[in-house]
């Protein structure tokens, strides 16, 4: 659209004001595509020709057992370990074996990892401003200002994540459960595309699993979100579509009914599921 | 605590609305004051006389609380504990040394118009080609700065390119110096060997000997310290500082965000190598001296303590430990001068024990006994 047209459409806002969106490409189809993809340790195979394909907007599960490979699967989406073998495309347009960590990031692939790690010196609003996407260069963020428009953006994530009393308080002070909802909305405040969620209730109160579950719920349609649990019935409450994940490849996909019915996925889980879950 | 107006300033004037630097401001112009009007308007033989020796003494203090500053800024907000900060400030040093080498001209004892006399000694004819240019004031001063921050540059690319933190980068900042202190003592360096450089004259034309030129040394490196104070300042009190206290608390969370976490180090590491080297610049011309001994690793673990016995991550703690401790230094070397060093390693082991946080920290805790009594207006946020 040339500058003209954008002027003239009312509709909308200006082009040129809009937050320039993430560039990935999703016409056709699947925001992540993972095809063959093996990562050997010293000749173990903590991936083994792992295919795997989220859609755009979709939330999924992963479950698989300890080892399974569902942390190095997330290493390679983030660019910290990269594959001996396979392709990794974001959109059909960025091969993510080809670029670097913060790249990945500022492309629109955020991570919460397992363990949760705020910055505890910083306040509650401050680690939000510094996730932010914004210019992360060093003279912009030296002379970088807070306008008013910052602050409602992060006052809009401390509503969402529950946090808004807590937004001048320093981040080490939080309990566990909301230090992984700051998490959450440090990667919101990245306006990513695809959020990865790697054990979100670990250690969580019962209260605390169910506000995560509306959380990640209410995120889902506007970023894809793949969240890697432990918990059985916390992916029940969430999940529409579950990979299971066995030795490094997938070992069954569909509904959590679906997979929980699978014999191979039985076998897996030593005959049941539900009891993984305690 | 950080609040929304303070962060919407231009970031160079940001730290003129805390109150800690406000006060700290406060504090140094009272005291570059007083000592100035007991320098001058105090007749002589007065108890409260502070003669030219005593404000001599305060001037090199002032130079060392800008060194601590600058190791504050790297070690307090970025994690980096630097070992090797003496370097930046003998090579800040080195250059205003050569400086005032070249202003000596031909009063020198050989009388050569244009060798400074360690090199008519050596029996060289001509001058090493990184003196050229030392003999204007402008070039050199731009090497004060440049020549710490080249080093540093180089130094700080390949370290943390290569991720190295922690202990090991500590360890190779130690090396870093001493290997600078082995190569210094040579006299093929051309800079004056194990002696160094001495015997300076005038600086700008003012004579270093007379007491007005060192009253004036004394007030310029208070005023440096000041500028550096309030530099380091904005950049802690801007985003980029807070980036700095992101990086040493979580460094591989903030890469994960999407911050160079290696060029934020460069950058302040190099700030703060450029610091140091001005606080070197303006050491030297006040002692009359410089020579490889500066780059002594033992000088560079002295800098982290005066900044862990003021208290970390403060700046102003800084500032209060470097005086302190070198004021006792000053006392302790000239009682007994084979216990200095006990009595340091005591004080470092009493502050450790007693006072984590540095005599900062102590500070911080009578300020807020005291609005536990008084609470201030503002105090709900």
């Amino acid at each position: 659209m040339s500058l003209l047209q954008s002027l003239k459409a009312r509709d909308r806002v200006f082009d040129f004001m809009a937050t320039e969106a993430s560039p990935v490409d999703v016409r056709h189809g699947p925001i992540l595509y993972m095809e063959d993809v093996t990562v050997s340790f010293d000749g173990f195979k903590a991936i083994n020709n792992l295919n795997l394909t989220i859609d755009d907007g979709e939330l999924r599960c992963i479950i698989g057992p300890n080892g399974a490979g569902k942390t190095t699967m997330m290493d390679i989406i983030t660019g910290k370990t990269r594959p001996t073998e396979g392709s990794v495309w974001f959109g059909s347009r960025h091969n993510l074996l080809q670029m670097n960590e913060p790249e990945i990031a500022s492309l629109g692939i955020g991570r919460k990892f397992q363990k949760p790690t705020v910055f505890e010196a910083l306040s509650v609003f401050d680690n939000l401003e510094l996730a932010m996407a914004a210019d992360k260069r060093i003279f912009p963020t030296l002379t970088a200002r807070m306008t008013s428009e910052i602050s409602d953006r992060i006052d809009d994530v401390l509503e969402t994540i529950g946090l808004t009393a807590l937004r001048f308080q320093p981040a080490g002070i939080l309990s566990h459960g909301q230090k992984q909802w700051l998490e959450i909305g440090m990667l919101l405040m990245q306006r990513p595309r695809l959020l990865l969620v790697d054990e979100p209730v670990a250690g969580m109160t019962e209260q605390e699993m169910e506000r995560t579950a509306e959380l990640l719920t209410g995120l889902a349609g506007k970023q894809s979100v793949v969240v890697v649990e432990h918990d059985m019935g916390f992916v029940r409450s969430i999940a529409r579509k579950v990979t299971v994940l066995h030795q490094g490849s997938v070992l069954a996909e569909g509904s959590m009914d679906q997979v929980s019915n699978d014999p191979k996925v039985v076998e897996v889980y030593l005959g049941s599921d539900e009891e993984e879950s305690a | 605590m950080m609040t929304q107006a303070t962060s919407s300033q231009f970031w160079l004037t940001r730290p003129f609305g805390e109150r800690a630097t406000q006060t700290f401001l406060g504090v140094l112009f009272a005291a570059l004051l007083l000592v100035t009007v007991l320098h001058l308007a105090v007749p002589q033989g007065h108890p409260l006389h502070v003669n030219a020796y005593t404000v001599n003494l305060f001037g090199k203090y002032l130079s060392y609380a800008l060194l601590a500053v600058a190791v504050d800024l790297v070690w307090g907000y970025l994690g980096i504990l630097s070992l090797g900060h003496g370097a930046f400030f003998a090579i800040g040093g080195y250059a205003m040394g050569m400086y005032l080498m070249r202003q000596i001209g031909d009063r020198g004892t050989y009388g050569h118009p244009v060798l400074p006399d360690f090199m008519v000694f050596l029996n060289w004819d001509s001058l090493p080609w990184y003196w050229h240019g030392f003999d204007m004031a402008w070039f050199a001063f731009a090497m004060v700065l440049l020549a710490p921050g080249l080093l540093a540059l180089v130094f700080g690319f390949l370290a943390f390119r290569s991720r190295v933190t922690g202990v090991y980068l500590s360890i190779i900042t130690q090396a870093l110096t001493f290997a600078l202190m082995l190569a210094f003592f040579r006299n093929e360096m051309g800079f004056g060997g194990n002696n160094g450089l001495t015997d300076f004259r005038e600086l700008l034309g003012f004579n270093l000997r007379s007491d007005a030129t060192r009253l004036g040394l004394f007030i310029a490196t208070g005023v440096a310290l000041a500028l550096g104070y309030i530099l380091c300042r904005a950049i802690v009190t801007s985003k980029l500082g807070r980036v700095c206290v992101a990086t040493r608390d979580a460094e591989a969370r903030t890469r994960f965000i999407g911050y160079r976490v290696e060029r934020f180090q460069l950058f302040v590491f190099v700030v703060s190598a450029m610091l140091a080297g001005l606080a070197g610049a303006l050491y030297v011309p006040q002692v009359g001296i410089i020579n490889p001994s500066e780059f002594s690793p033992l000088f560079s673990i002295e800098i982290v303590l005066w900044v862990a016995l003021g208290g970390r991550a403060t700046l102003y703690g800084a500032v209060i430990g470097a005086i302190l401790v070198n004021y006792a230094k000053t006392i302790f070397t000239g009682i007994m001068p084979d216990a200095w060093l006990f009595a340091l390693g005591a004080l470092f082991v009493l502050v450790t024990v007693l006072l984590p946080k540095g005599v900062a920290g102590l500070l911080g805790h009578l300020k807020r006994r005291k609005e536990d009594d008084h609470p201030p207006k503002e105090a709900a946020a």
